[in-house]
């Protein structure tokens, strides 16, 4: 699979997809990028009259890039990608850095394992500057459609 | 080992992960990991590496297939223990 082609296969659309470019990515490791556009939604809310990127929008970036991107990819060198969902299973993010409007931000992750459908990884969130906004770990499971739908039918009462 | 050895190295591994709301008085040899113990997918997935490294076995995928409660872990550990 090639680098642009990850990208394609992500369940996200707007206002909720916070990946824009993937940068490289191995078996073991994922880095790339989005930017935080001015007018996005949530600076309207958080916080009133000075916006700030929330802590959770931070961690979704980090996840969408460091994890799924990452699933994405290990999932096609398996040759078992068949439109995966993804959910979030656990997360420890400590954030060190605010993240303004329309600043750009690089993610790097580090797979620790992916085994029985869950990959947890080390993920870091780096700004313009190259210094640390937020790092942590995030695990979560990958839930290919087609091997559950059959899991599942072998389970229905006949 | 027997099944009641392997039990009480599985009992403490298990209540690591059980949700609050469980209590580690309802793990038995016939306790259903998700449905009466409640356990998530993810974490199941926990209990598998911890007892990898506490029995220093290795699953694979179609291991978990297999696993529904307590004693079928228990039985798989023995099948690896002395495989």
């Amino acid at each position: 699979m090639k680098i642009n082609e990850i990208i394609l296969q992500l369940p996200y659309s707007e206002p909720f997809l916070f990946v824009d470019e993937v940068l490289s990515v191995s078996e073991e490791t994922i880095s790339g990028t989005y930017t935080f556009h001015k007018d996005a939604f949530f600076y309207k809310g958080h916080f009133k009259n000075n916006p700030v990127t929330p802590g959770v929008i931070l961690t979704e970036c980090m996840a969408q890039i460091g994890l799924v991107c990452l699933g994405i990819y290990l999932l096609d060198k398996e040759n078992s990608l068949t439109s995966p969902t993804f959910a979030m299973s656990s997360i420890e993010i400590d954030f060190y850095l605010p993240v303004f409007p329309g600043e750009k931000v690089k993610v790097l992750s580090e797979k620790k394992y992916f085994r029985f459908n869950k990959l947890k990884c080390e993920v870091k969130m780096l700004n313009n500057n190259d210094e640390i906004v937020a790092k942590g770990t995030i695990s979560g499971m990958i839930i290919n459609k087609k091997r559950e739908e059959t899991i599942h039918s072998k389970k229905l009462p006949q | 080992m027997t099944s009641e050895e392997i039990f009480a190295l599985l009992e403490p591994i298990i209540k690591t992960y059980l949700p609050e709301d469980v209590s580690a008085k309802e793990i038995n040899h016939e306790s259903d990991l998700t449905r009466e113990l409640n356990i998530n997918s993810a974490h199941l997935v926990d209990i598998i590496l911890d007892i990898e490294d506490v029995f220093n076995i290795e699953f694979k995928n179609e291991d978990m297939e297999k696993l529904r409660n307590v004693n079928d872990v228990t039985f798989l550990i023995q099948q690896k223990i002395s495989a």
